[in-house]
């Protein structure tokens, strides 16, 4: 038997298995789907069938496949965004200074805001065809996913441990080599998690996305969220609930399927030796492991980023170790003077924007005051929802077989996109004659409190054995127990909670405090209610200053509240 | 000593038992038939391996574990829940890192609902008498190990309580700090300074043990049960370098390698399977081989005293027993009465070079250790040569703890790798025969 064989002719016994079959449906279902939806992207907008949504449940299916290739697309394009800027950023010092608090406060923007202007940009680009507007979704969506991966990645890059470094520089690897080697094998567990924090979120922007208003116009992309839209003008209770059950569906497969095998997966690239939470594998990976034409296949892309990842890929000049020299003096002024050209460049043109398009003191104020309803919104949601969740996390995360089987189904939920159970809400408001500055409220937060409950579950089942048996032995209990115990244990992690769901909640404002039914329309007083009626109007000055506005609300909120109360709690109450 | 009987038990433990429950399976025993009586004014020490069920028993008796069967009684009444004048020190001490040296030491009295005025001065008295004044307002991270478990000892003497539990408290401290704590604690306890009647302690540690108790219970594993009962005569402050001393802690490395030359035998299921389903201590190959070597070697020629090789190569009797007991198992070695003698295998290995070492260890797996002998067994037999490691642990998990089964197949698989006697990816949790040469 030569040996340059390839093993798949030599090994004679190992014939497909039933586990190859199932996955070879999975992989031609992809690509039907693949096919199905791109044609309809090339259509010029006016084509009779391009932009119509229509309330056929048989239509749900091929609406939902689209709503999800989008995510995969956003996906894509974040991982791409993440894999360049987050390298950049973390070794170029000067890149860096700029690029870090970028990251930072395009992480407080709130993306519904957006729409509006890259909607208008990417139609631009594809004067009259449905890609423009499919782009905007797709960026609207990107939008929401890719600062938190790309700062996930950063601090991965920054925090490298020192020994491997040293080892991959005691081996000579090249900075190509030691990228795909050290630094993304490193980023990989945080990178995952934040993929999928990620993933979760964009579910309820790309919903938001999918029916956008410019001015007068008005477009619906055909996907599950325009379906909602298009059964909420029609007033249609019962295509509400299809789409519902149709994205059900959907989150549910992509949760097995995409979710939980990567979960697993990641976990192999942890530097600490300690056994963390050693969960059975998931199903998905089980098969993916189990059907050989996958394995084989999975094993030839694994060769070629292998082989990628070896190449001496380097600058000639760097090849050798040169004397470390300090940063040069004149680079640095250039890069500064360079800066400060276009921050001023960038100054100029928000203020000459202002003025010409008359927005004054006066908005300011109006918006401000607006900000601060808004923020006592978010405000009362998030103290109302922790004083439900946690005392039922702590409940749950301090019994370890509840907590496992808890944990899915808030994850589940918070994958959910929450704006599909608006028209809910609403119509109930509408019949009980409620107060829309009340009762929209909760809508802010019904897609966020997840993140309060899930990271209390966590805390409470990583709070240590031996300081439950210690206040147990000297019998703490009570107030006590809360005020001494449990309650500064699980701090940390719900503070991490809480500001995942204060900067979503922020988000939401924007479609939540406006709602419709037909033709009643529902507005509450706030920040979200102006921006999303600038938006209505084509007012894009009114836009932008709402906008900017929330931006500075959101990185005011998290600088004065939220990072000290991080800050304190890693400091404090952690061993 | 004959004070002692006129005094009435503090606490009784009267056949106590604790079973780990196994669906389908017959339930596994941790602790068998342990009965134990605590009197005022004695320092009573729980001795053995780990696994051996004495932390267990602690916790029993802290009452923050419930016995499957049998009876506890504090202070003549039935145990039920964590009970008042009961304090335990824990061997991680287990303190709270959000609160102050001053906040932790008077969590129990805060608990207890003492006023506030009263809670500061019995706090500071305690912080005080254990040596650690000035740190009041510290917080535990600020602090080293020792300093850190002494404050976990002022928490628990300033409840005041009439037992005080220590489930190995010094087990997480450098062997300096440890003995400076030991003496102190011996030191306030013989100046009858602690606000305690008596102290019931877990050590794996037998040197401790002479040091510190009144009374020690040596425990034998799988099932934990009380092996023997031993009276320390000697009258503190003590002499480790004392004769009567050193043969007391030789007496009982006898007594502890004693127990391990027959194993546990009650378990109820047939001779095959329980041969099977012997438990393996996680020793590396490496320590074996370098555990021969020294035994090879002068001094010992063969044949080690294992206090005294315990001392050269600073192991604890919990580390060098298993390893005692491995090479047993293996046959390269005789353990007996405190003594570990090499035999004509053991010389064998120690002669041999890494791939003769190889040979003599597949052999001795083979022949001595039924699980190995029986993955390759059935990866001969398979027609794939795999086998999913879960089969193995499944079984194991029929006659052992999980964690027993645990530590056993992963010493299994380490044991087999190092002789070639099969492969393992531990990805796919897989044994397989991939690059090992085909059975002989």
């Amino acid at each position: 038997m030569s040996r340059s064989l390839p093993a798949s002719l030599t090994a004679g016994r190992r014939l497909p298995n039933v586990w190859d079959a199932v996955a070879v449906a999975f992989v031609f279902a992809a690509i039907v789907a693949l096919v199905h939806v791109s044609p309809d992207t090339l259509k010029p907008l006016d084509a009779p069938d391009a932009t119509v949504v229509t309330l056929d449940p048989a239509n749900l299916p091929a609406y939902a496949l689209r709503t999800t290739m989008r995510m995969f697309a956003a996906l894509a394009a974040s991982l791409v965004f993440t894999f360049t800027f987050a390298p950049l950023a973390a070794k170029s010092r000067r890149a860096g200074l700029i690029m870090v608090p970028l990251l930072d406060i395009l992480q407080s923007v709130p993306i519904l805001g957006f729409l509006t202007f890259t909607t208008a940009f990417f139609m631009s680009l594809f004067p009259g065809r449905v890609a423009g507007l499919e782009l905007a979704a797709i960026f609207a969506v990107f939008t929401s996913q890719a600062w938190n991966m790309a700062f996930s990645m950063y601090q991965s890059l920054t925090t490298l441990p020192s020994d491997l470094v040293e080892a991959t520089r005691a081996f000579r690897l090249s900075g190509w080599q030691r990228f795909w080697r050290l630094e993304v094998p490193f980023a990989m567990p945080g990178l995952v998690w934040n993929m999928m924090l990620s993933m979760s979120g964009g579910w309820f922007f790309v919903v938001a996305s999918e029916a956008i208003t410019l001015g007068d116009q008005s477009w619906k992309l055909p996907g599950i969220g325009s379906y909602v839209a298009t059964a909420l003008d029609e007033r249609d209770m019962k295509a509400i609930w299809y789409a519902i059950a149709a994205m059900f569906v959907v989150i549910l497969a992509y949760d097995q399927l995409l979710f939980r095998p990567l979960v697993a997966w990641s976990a192999k690239f942890r530097v600490e030796l300690t056994a963390g939470l050693t969960a059975e594998d998931p199903w998905v990976l089980k098969l993916l492991r189990r059907t050989r034409i996958l394995s084989r296949i999975a094993g030839a892309v694994a060769g070629v980023f292998g082989v990628i990842g070896s190449l001496r890929l380097e600058w000639p000049t760097l090849r050798t170790v040169s004397a470390p020299r300090g940063p040069s003096k004149l680079g640095d002024a250039m890069f500064f003077v360079v800066a400060a050209v276009v921050a001023a460049a960038a100054a100029w043109s928000i203020v000459a924007y202002v003025i010409a398009h008359d927005v004054g003191l006066s908005d300011l104020l109006e918006t401000v005051g607006l900000g601060l309803i808004t923020m006592v919104r978010v405000m009362v949601l998030i103290v109302l929802a922790s004083l439900l969740w946690v005392p039922i996390g702590v409940y749950i995360g301090l019994r370890p077989d509840w907590a496992r089987r808890v944990q899915v189904v808030v994850q589940f939920a918070a994958a959910f996109p929450a704006n599909l159970f608006f028209p809910v809400f609403v119509i109930l408001i509408v019949k009980f004659h409620g107060n829309s500055d009340i009762w929209l409220t909760p809508l802010m937060i019904l897609g966020t409190q997840w993140y309060i409950l899930f990271n209390v579950i966590a805390g409470a089942s990583a709070f240590p054995g031996d300081l439950q048996e210690a206040a147990k032995n000297f019998r703490v209990g009570g107030f006590l127990w809360w005020r001494r115990v449990i309650l500064p244990g699980i701090f940390p992690y719900f503070v991490t909670g809480a500001i995942t769901a204060s900067g979503g909640s922020w988000n939401a404002a924007i479609v939540a405090e406006v709602a419709s039914w037909g033709d009643t329309k529902l507005r509450a007083h706030g920040l979200g209610a102006y921006i999303a009626q600038a938006t209505d109007e084509g007012n894009f000055a009114h836009v932008v200053l709402g906008v900017a506005v929330m931006s500075i609300f959101v990185l005011g909120f998290n600088r004065v509240l939220w990072r000290p109360l991080y800050a304190y709690s890693t400091r404090r109450l952690t061993l | 000593m004959d004070g002692t009987l006129a005094k009435a038990p503090l606490l009784e433990v009267r056949g106590c038992r604790q079973s780990y429950h196994k669906d389908s399976v017959s339930d596994l025993l941790v602790l068998d038939d342990v009965n134990l009586t605590l009197s005022t004014g004695e320092i009573v020490g729980l001795l053995g391996r780990s696994g051996s069920g004495k932390s267990t028993l602690l916790r029993i008796v802290s009452g923050l574990l419930v016995p499957t069967a049998g009876q506890v009684k504090w202070r003549g009444a039935d145990l039920h829940g964590p009970a008042d004048g009961v304090a335990m020190v824990f061997q991680s001490f287990a303190l709270f890192p959000w609160l102050t040296v001053q906040e932790n030491v008077e969590l129990g009295l805060e608990a207890q609902g003492v006023p506030k005025a009263e809670r500061e001065k019995r706090a500071e008295a305690a912080i005080d008498l254990i040596g650690l004044g000035g740190y009041e307002s510290a917080y535990p991270k600020e602090l080293s190990g020792g300093m850190r478990q002494r404050v976990g000892l002022a928490r628990a003497l300033v409840v005041h309580p009439d037992l005080l539990l220590m489930d190995e408290p010094f087990s997480a401290l450098d062997v300096l700090t440890a003995e400076t704590l030991r003496t102190d604690l011996i030191d306030l306890w013989s100046e009858g300074k602690l606000p305690i009647k008596s102290v019931l302690m877990v050590t794996h540690n037998i040197e401790e043990a002479v040091l510190m108790c009144d009374r020690i219970l040596v425990f034998s594993s799988n099932p934990g049960r009380v092996a023997s009962e031993l009276v320390v005569p000697f009258a503190h402050p003590r002499n480790r370098l004392d004769p009567a001393f050193r043969q007391m802690v030789d007496d009982i490395y006898a007594l502890m390698t004693r127990r391990a030359v027959k194993p546990a035998v009650s378990v109820p299921t047939p001779a095959a399977e329980a041969g099977f389903a012997t438990p393996l201590a996680p020793v590396s190959t490496n320590l074996l081989a370098g555990l021969l070597e020294t035994l090879a070697a002068p001094p010992y020629d063969g044949r080690a005293d294992l206090p005294a090789l315990a001392g050269s190569l600073q192991l604890e009797a919990d580390e060098l027993l298993p390893m005692g007991e491995a090479l047993q198992l293996l046959r390269f070695a005789d353990l007996a009465d405190g003594d570990l003698h090499l035999t004509e295998a053991g010389q064998q290995f120690t002669l041999s070079d890494t791939d003769g070492r190889k040979t003599i260890f597949a052999k001795a797996l083979r022949d001595h250790v039924p699980l190995v002998a029986a993955i390759r067994r059935t990866l001969d037999e398979r027609w794939n040569h795999r086998a999913s490691a879960v089969r193995f642990r499944d079984e194991l998990e029929d006659h052992m703890s999980p964690d027993y089964a645990e530590d056993t197949l992963r010493t299994a698989i380490s044991w087999g790798r190092y002789a070639e006697l099969y492969a393992y990816d531990e990805e796919a949790a897989q044994f397989s025969l991939e690059e090992i040469e085909p059975a002989d």
